[in-house]
Order: structure tokens, then sequence, then C-alpha cells
């Protein structure tokens, strides 16, 4: 098992290399390049020359890209030209919303998803199946941003239900340890802080959490169809085994397989592709960030911010392997 | 599985990789077992059969009359705002008489707009698709007809690639290129690229492996010649379904990426995404404006998932009769 994890290690270096030359060239490529990215778009020439000086930007390519590299691993990406704080300090004070939505859309998509795709495949053909199979088309075929728009039009500004936009209200005077705002109130006994933050994660968490709901559901069902034919749930039928044993023990367990690979896949995609939901929704996460940065030109923080999430999304994606390695030792030895 | 299946190991982003790769194995195993009746016969045969593939063709074809003869189909000028003297603050008038959707907030015909936005989401959709599948595809010959080193960097890039989530790749390409129609279409064909490119290869390794393109080496025939004129042939199948899939994608992308304000900056031209995303203005006034693009694209992306998952199955040996 330490082998498998070692090599699985080994094999993200030329992809984390690879993934910094990439970013490195796209700043590079953009009209005006990293000055214009470091000082914005009104910035004037003589200034752009000065920087280029002062930031080496006239040396050897390799040498400013082993410089860059060298930046990028102390996660320096400069300053945000909006902001003007730094690119990193930016993104680890906005991630924790994200990962707060991501794990309130995820557990929305397993809570509702896993049971429906049991549902659905126990009662093939059924009514159930026949809507879960429709549901899970429209579910990955509808514009994420569409629903998010329907869904705050209906339940926070025509029925006043729920918050449709924000991290918290801002007439609640929490205090903030992690960021992570639920978190936050229930570690500083804020029971409304905390209560008042999660309602905020409810609209923009269904509305994330549709695409993974969709593909839970396919494949729970194809899972379940597949096991449920299998010889050895036959022959735990046949042996008299209780149907609950044979449910819990046999089918949801090996089904579960392939179920914990998407869970594990589609977390690492929100915690990258919450841009669309958080833009709605005004969420206040890396999303929102990003899609700012997209109209102002805020070509350092989009570099850095991709960069980080890239390599987030890289390292979910490892974890995902190593689990389903742990999970299931016939992969450990491909 | 009973084909081979082509990846070595899974490097992170994996999963992702060896589904593409299970793909193209599984349509690799059919020409290699098929025999008597020719394969697109069998497949067209039980296409016909099936009713999910027949909606979803109805639509295509619908939705491709419509966008070639929008301009004679669109009752009015899209352009023309016709309305705008009625448009008030808080207020869009609604259907009438001759303006069945309503108009807009600028006061001109929806129906007229979503008729001729149909021709922008095709073009988008094709071109995107065609690109990255052509970009792709070469990668994925150069990879699956070479091997060796060849292959080994090919699909480290492609690796690399697929480990950018494919909206921050889209977004990337499009703030390089600058926001215009043709930098949208290359910024979704550049995440179709490595999808092609894996699955062509796999599928492509598996058909090498092959006892015809045995028998063709074994008779002298050069490389060339077995890789483009018998591998390659034979290892389109997953493409032409993939292509069908990526066509829906597309579309959705493509009004993603209007939405992000990396769309047409030309936002009079009617197009489904940019539609959408104006609308949201307006959403509380009239959310009409919203859902009627929105179906659109709805509609269409779910006729082109239904037509690429039924040939998908189709074409699939499993459940080949």
């Amino acid at each position: 098992m330490l082998r498998f994890i070692v090599r699985r290690l080994l094999q993200l270096i030329p992809i984390l290399l690879g993934l910094s030359i990439l970013l490195f060239a796209w700043l590079r490529a953009l009209p005006g390049g990293p000055a214009l990215a470091a000082l914005g778009e009104r910035a004037t020439p003589q200034r752009i020359a000065e920087y280029n000086e002062a930031f080496g930007l006239n040396e050897p390519v390799y040498v400013q890209y082993l410089k860059f590299l060298g930046r990028a691993v102390q996660l320096d990406f400069g300053t945000s030209a909006r902001t003007g704080q730094s690119v990193t300090s930016e993104f680890f004070l906005r991630f924790p919303g994200t990962i707060e939505l991501t794990l309130f859309a995820m557990a929305f998509a397993i809570g509702v998803g896993i049971p429906l795709g049991y549902l659905a495949a126990k009662k093939h053909g059924g009514f159930v199946d026949n809507a879960s199979v429709i549901g899970s088309l429209l579910g990955v075929t509808i514009p994420v941003f569409f629903l998010a728009y329907l869904l705050r039009l209906v339940f926070a500004v025509e029925l006043g239900w729920l918050p449709g936009s924000g991290r918290q209200d801002v007439r609640i005077d929490a205090t903030h340890i992690t960021n992570f705002y639920v978190l936050d109130g229930l570690l500083t006994r804020e029971w409304d802080a905390a209560w008042d933050a999660l309602t905020h994660l409810v609209l923009p968490g269904v509305a994330l959490g549709t695409i993974p709901l969709a593909i839970i559901v396919r494949i729970t069902r194809a899972a379940v169809l597949d096991v449920v034919n299998e010889d050895y749930v036959r022959t735990a039928n046949a042996k008299g085994l209780a149907t609950t044993t044979v449910r819990n023990r046999h089918v949801v367990r090996n089904a579960l397989l392939p179920v914990s690979t998407t869970i594990g896949l589609q977390t690492g995609l929100l915690l990258s592709g919450a841009v669309l939901t958080e833009t709605v929704f005004a969420f206040g996460g890396v999303g929102s960030a990003l899609r700012q940065a997209i109209s102002d030109r805020d070509y350092a923080l989009l570099q850095g911010f991709i960069l980080i999430l890239a390599v987030v999304y890289v390292l979910v994606n490892l974890l995902v392997d190593v689990s389903y390695g742990l999970l299931d030792p016939r992969v450990r030895t491909r | 599985m009973s084909a081979p299946t082509a990846a070595p190991a899974a490097a992170p982003g994996g999963r992702r990789r060896e589904k593409i790769d299970e793909l193209a194995a599984r349509a690799g195993a059919l020409s290699a077992g098929a025999g008597g009746e020719s394969l697109f016969r069998s497949a067209v045969r039980r296409l016909r059969r099936d009713p999910v593939a027949i909606i979803g063709a109805v639509i295509v074809v619908v939705f491709l009359v419509v966008a070639i003869l929008a301009p004679f189909l669109a009752p009015r000028d899209p352009y023309a705002q016709t309305l705008l003297s009625e448009v008030r603050q808080g207020s869009i008038p609604g259907a009438r008489e001759g303006f069945p959707l309503g108009v807009d907030q600028l006061g001109r015909d929806v129906l007229s707009r979503l008729i001729v936005g149909s021709r922008q989401s095709l073009v988008i959709g094709v071109v995107s698709t065609v690109l990255g599948a052509a970009v792709g595809m070469v990668l994925g010959i150069l990879a699956g007809g070479l091997g060796g080193r060849v292959d080994t960097i090919v699909m480290r890039f492609v690796d690399i690639l697929l480990s950018i989530p494919g909206l921050l790749m889209a977004i990337s390409v499009s703030v390089l290129l600058g926001a215009n129609q043709l930098s949208l279409m290359i910024a979704i064909a550049v995440t179709q690229v490595p999808v092609f490119a894996r699955l062509l290869r796999g599928s492509m390794l598996v058909q090498r492996d092959s006892d015809y393109a045995l028998a063709a080496r074994a008779l002298g025939v050069k490389r060339r010649k077995i890789v483009l004129g018998h591998v390659l042939p034979n290892s389109l199948s997953p493409v032409i379904v993939q292509a069908t899939l990526s066509l829906a994608t597309a579309i959705i992308e493509a009004a993603a990426l209007s939405f992000l304000g990396l769309g047409d900056p030309d936002i009079s031209r009617p197009e489904w995404g940019a539609m959408l995303a104006s609308a949201q203005s307006v959403l509380s006034v009239r959310p009409e404006l919203a859902v009627y693009p929105a179906l659109c694209i709805i509609v269409v992306a779910l006729g082109f998932t239904l037509l690429g998952e039924s040939l998908r199955e189709a074409l699939d040996p499993k459940f080949r009769r």
C-alpha cells in the first residue's frame, strides 16, 4: 500500500510541473504580459519598463520560469491588481467558504442520490426508476446558473424562506476564527450566527449539488443493478440470508465502490467549479472572486487562483485514487 | 472487462482517464468479435427500434432545421426594438398578438430572437466540437499509431490538460484570447481535446492488437497504411459517440461562458446563453425571459445526449443481439 501511494505521488511531479509551465506561459502570452498583470490596465509604459527591470523580466525565459517556480512553491503569486492584497491571502480568506459550500452540496447530493439510485434499481423499470433516469438527464443538461436563478427567485425573492445572497447576514456580529462561518459559530457558541451561515448555504448548495446528484443517482443505480445479478448475491439469497443482511453486506457494500469514486471526483470539481453558482448568490467564495477577476482583468489573481485550484483538484484526485486502493485491494497491484 | 485496457497505471486525475479508456476498450472489443451483420447496419437497426434514440433524433433534426432556416422562420427582425416604447421600469410587455412570447427588456421579439439564436448555438456547438475532435484525434493518432516515446510524450501532455478542471481551462483560454465568438469556441474546444485524444488512442491500441492488423503487418503493408487505412476507421465509433455528447456539453458551456462575460461582445446578437445571462437583471419582472432560452438549451442538450447515449448502447457489443 505504501508503494502504491509513493508511486502515485511520484506521478504527480510531472503533472504539477506541466501545470506550472502552462500557467507561466499563459501570463506571458497575455497582451502586455506580467507587468500589465501586476500593475493593472492603466499602467504607463514607463512604469511597465521599471517593473520589468525590477522583477527580472528582461532575463532569459528559463531563469524567469525558475524564479516563478520558486515563488510558486512558497505560494507567492504576487498581489491582486484590484485589492492590492497578496493573491495567496485572498485565496485563503475565501477558500473556507467554497469548502463549506462544496461540503453542503455534496451532503445534499449523497443524501438524496444514493437512496434514490438504490430505490430506482430496486424497482427497475418502475415509476421511481424512470423518473430518476429522466431527472438525472435533466440534472446534467440544465445550466447551473439558470437553476440558481430559479431557486433564488422562488425561495429567496418571492417566498422569502431562505437568504439569497452572501454567506451571513451582515447584521449579525459574528466572530470569525477560521473563516468557516458555520464552524466559527459553533466554536464561539454563537448559535444564531452558525444557523444563519447554514441557511445561507442551502440555496447555493442545492443548485451546486444538482449535477453531482444526477451523476450519483445514475452511478448508484447502475452499480446496484450490476451487483444484484452477481453470483454471490444469488448464493447469499439461496442460502437463506435475511434480505436486509444481503442488502447491507453484499449489495450496498459492493455497489458503493464506484459511487465513492464519483463522490471524490465530483468534490474535486465542485471545489473549483463553483464560479457560476457563487456568482448568482454573490457568495463571497473563491468562485465569486474569479468572476470578479475576469471582469477586472486581474491577471495575477486569476493565475494564482487557477494554479492553486488545479493543484487542489489534482490532490483530491490523488486522495480518491488512494482511498480506492484502500477500499478495493485489487486496484493496488495495477 | 474482457478487452485489454490501454492505460498503464492511473495517475492523479486517473479515474477520469480510466473511464475514457474503458469506453474505448469496450467499443474496441466489438469489431474484433463481431461476425455476420456489419457493425453499423446492426447499430442502425437497433437505433430505429429504440424510442429514446428516436426522441433524441427528432429533437436534433428539428433543431437543425430551425437553425438552418432561421431567417425564414423568424416572424420579425430579431434586432428591431419594436416595442421599446412600452418597456417601463418594472414592466415588460408580455405575449400579445404578433408577439407570441412577448418582448425582452429592449422591446425585441423574443420568439424571433430564440429562432435566430439557435444558429449561434449550432455554430458554437459544431465548430468547437469539430475543432476539439480534430486536434484531439491528431494527438490520439500520433499516440496510438506511433506508440513508444511519442505515445508517452503526447499522453503526458494530455494528462496535464485533464488535470485542469474544464471550466477553469475554458476561462483561462477565453481570457487569453479576449472575449469574442471565436475565442469562446476555441476555449470550449480546448476542454474537449484531451478527451478525444485519450479516447481515440485507447481505441486504436485495442485495434492494433487485432488479428486483421497482424495479418496486414504480416503481408508487409506499410505502417502508415495500416494505421490510417485499417486501424483508424475501425477505432472511430467511440469518437462519434463522444462527438454527439460533446455537442450538448459545448452548448451548455457556451452559455456558462457568456454568463461570465466571456462570450460575444456584441450583446445585441441573439444567442441563447447571452439572452439567459442578460435576463438576470429583469428576473423578478419577467422570469420568462430567462426560462425560454434556458428551455431551448436544455431541450437541445437533452436531444444530443439522448442520441449520443443510445448510439453508445447501439454500438456496444454487450447489447448486440
